[in-house]
């Protein structure tokens, strides 16, 4: 391409890196994500909300019913441990879906994604690092609540084989939060609206899969039955197996990576880099 | 593409009977524009003229109806990925994340393009060397704005397109925003942008088309826009209480209440006679005046966005041609209004 090297600055040999794409592209995706994480602790309602909202529940609603106990099918487990497992379910969804969908609305309609829109950044190295960077801080708030939980009271916390299946129900669950936050955000026409559209989607999901008031023996039957079309009640039974001895279910990991599948579609189908007009 | 060996370098921008609707309205109709490498070139017009649309096809944000559009040898239509890589792009408007610092922001754009330009070098084009370590949040809007060009320069791109890069400065940001181009022209870049001021297009293009509702409407250096240059210069003075003199190279005419004017192809002959004829018969010709056709009454004139003027002088001719005109009768427009206006002050 003659045209292209005859202007100025441009010398012959193309991108050095041409040879390794591969490795440029891991290397982009972890500085994207350095980038990232910055930019959230710096600021203080992402890093905030994200971050206090979880334990301040954990610690206000042991408080309040804490002494409690907690029928789960067959078992009876005590309402401080129910609640270490439950907003450990709650800070991953904070943390993916509301911190993803909130941040990406804000971001489109500043206009920073359409200005990374007009740079050679592979769009998939972006949403990469986006969900790297949640699936670490969900990560890092289910330590978090765990230990607070083990510390304070004596919740158990998974371990042994118990483990590897509780890590796959976090990372699948944290990706599919993500996708559905990216999917959400298509559908909220400004920032002014993402709080209110987002709340309005998550937090009856939350009441009804018993985040923060636990579906005992005499839960409503429509209750549990709404719930169990969306992926929060699964993704939180899924958890509490691994907290609370409870029986894990390999249908909620697919039930939820199902509705993660369907986010990440409608997210490729309606992604929109500019402003909604 | 051909190889070419000993022509002359292609064009940055190529564009060929643009055109782009949305729905009804016909945003840009046949636009033709060409820019050489390293020139920095204008795009002057009004709200709505369609700058923008025209900027953000040629950058690959939105698809052409029709027309031929070639930018750096690829058509942005179709090869966007691959351009994105060589040009600079500064928005209409455009945010960055608030909370990374200003060299953070130029670090992060940079990494995006396969040979970035040292932060430390973009910062110091940009004028924003003091500032690089102060989060976006506490930036002035002129300094974002810059801020705005240091990101669009990170990837150490060919070409830049400014989109209306000093709108709502004042004017001292005005001021350090034109030193941030033309520091960018000096070295090399070549640059497209476009504007709203005439003294803008003035002070920072090579080239300057005019464009309003869609069409341009004369193109050229701003010296000589629209025939500017080639506007004879009228002379204006008071009317003296005797008679004027007949061999001044041209008649005098009136022009108002008390006021002659005279139209001349040779200024400093007709000046010379005139003065030594005021000198020599006691005259004072204070108020003497040479007028010339400015670039703004150019720019107002052919994008019809003059306020309208009372009187049934030669202007209302001027305002009868206004619409469907070609660019070859630019320069005998602008000469019409320049004399209409003359008559009625
Ligand atoms: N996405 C769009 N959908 C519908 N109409 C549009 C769209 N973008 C621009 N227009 C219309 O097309 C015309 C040209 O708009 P454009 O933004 O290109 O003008 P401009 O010269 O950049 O104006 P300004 O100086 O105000 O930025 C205007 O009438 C505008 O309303
Ligand atoms: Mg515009």
């Amino acid at each position: 391409m003659s045209g292209v090297d005859a202007a100025p600055g441009r010398s012959a040999g193309g991108p050095a890196t041409s040879s390794a794409p591969l490795r440029r592209a891991v290397v982009l995706t972890l500085n994207q994500v350095r980038f990232v994480n910055r930019a959230f602790w710096r600021n203080p309602a992402s890093a905030g909300f994200t971050f206090a909202f979880p334990l301040m529940f954990l610690v206000i609603f042991t408080a309040l019913l804490g002494s409690g106990t907690v029928h789960l099918g067959a078992r009876t487990v005590k309402e401080s441990t129910y609640y270490v497992a439950a907003m450990a379910a709650f800070a991953v969804v904070t943390a993916c879906f509301t911190n993803i969908a909130m941040t990406t609305t804000f971001q489109r309609d500043q206009g920073v994604l359409k200005r990374l829109h007009g740079t050679p950044l592979p769009p998939a190295v972006y949403f990469l690092a986006r969900v790297l960077h949640a699936l670490l801080i969900a990560v890092l708030l289910v330590v978090i609540t765990s230990a607070f939980g083990a510390l304070a009271y004596h919740a158990s916390v998974p371990g042994g084989a118990t483990l590897g299946r509780f890590v796959v129900m976090l990372l699948v669950g944290a990706g599919a939060f993500c996708a559905l936050g990216l999917a959400i955000t298509s559908f909220i026409p400004n920032a002014d609206a993402a709080p209110a559209v987002v709340n309005l989607t998550i937090l009856p999901l939350l009441f009804l899969s018993g985040i923060f008031i636990p579906l005992g023996r005499n839960a409503p039957h429509w209750i549990v039955g709404v719930a169990k079309v969306f992926p929060v009640y699964h993704f939180a039974s899924g958890l509490q197996a691994g907290y609370l001895g409870t029986s894990f279910s390999w249908a909620d990991v697919g039930i939820v990576a199902a509705w993660g599948a369907a986010g990440l579609m409608v997210a490729i189908r309606r992604f929109s880099w500019e402003p909604r007009v | 593409m051909l190889t070419e060996t000993t022509a002359p370098a292609p064009p940055a921008v190529q564009v060929r009977g643009l055109t782009k609707s949305y729905g009804e309205l016909e945003a840009v109709r046949g636009i033709d524009v060409q820019i050489a490498p390293g020139e920095v070139f204008a795009l002057l017009g009004p709200n709505g003229a369609g700058k923008t649309t025209t900027v953000e096809i040629l950058e690959g944000y939105r698809q052409r109806d029709g027309g031929e559009v070639v930018v750096l040898g690829l058509d942005p239509g179709r090869q966007a990925r691959a351009l994105r890589s060589r040009i600079g792009i500064v928005l209409q408007s455009t945010g960055v994340d608030r909370y990374l610092t200003v060299a953070e922001t130029i670090s992060m754009y940079g990494q995006y393009y396969p040979h970035p330009r040292d932060v430390e070098e973009v910062l110091s084009l940009v004028g924003l060397e003091e500032k690089r370590d102060a989060r976006v949040l506490t930036l002035s809007g002129g300094q974002q704005r810059r801020l705005d060009v240091g990101v669009a320069l990170a990837g150490d791109p060919d070409l830049l397109f400014l989109d209306e890069p000093t709108t709502g400065f004042d004017p001292s940001a005005r001021r350090e925003a034109w030193e941030v181009v033309k520091s960018l022209a000096a070295i090399g870049k070549t640059v497209l942008l476009t504007t709203h001021y005439m003294d803008e297009a003035q002070h920072l293009a090579d080239r300057v088309a005019v464009i309003a509702a869609g069409r341009i409407v004369a193109e050229g250096p701003p010296s000589s826009l629209a025939g500017r240059d080639l506007v004879r210069p009228r002379l204006r003075f008071p009317r003296p209480p005797v008679a004027v003199p007949e061999d001044l190279g041209a008649t005098p005419v009136a022009a108002g209440p008390g006021t002659l004017e005279i139209v001349t192809e040779t200024l400093t002959g007709t000046l010379y006679r005139l003065t030594s004829w005021a000198i020599s018969a006691g005259v004072s010709l204070d108020g003497l005046e040479v007028l010339r056709p400015t670039l703004e009454d150019v720019y107002l004139e052919l994008t019809g966005s003059e306020p309208p003027a009372a009187g049934q002088d030669s202007a209302a001719g001027t305002r009868r041609t206004r619409r469907g005109r070609r660019r070859s009768d630019a320069a005998s427009h602008a000469e019409a209004r320049v004399g209409g206006r003359g008559t009625r002050r």
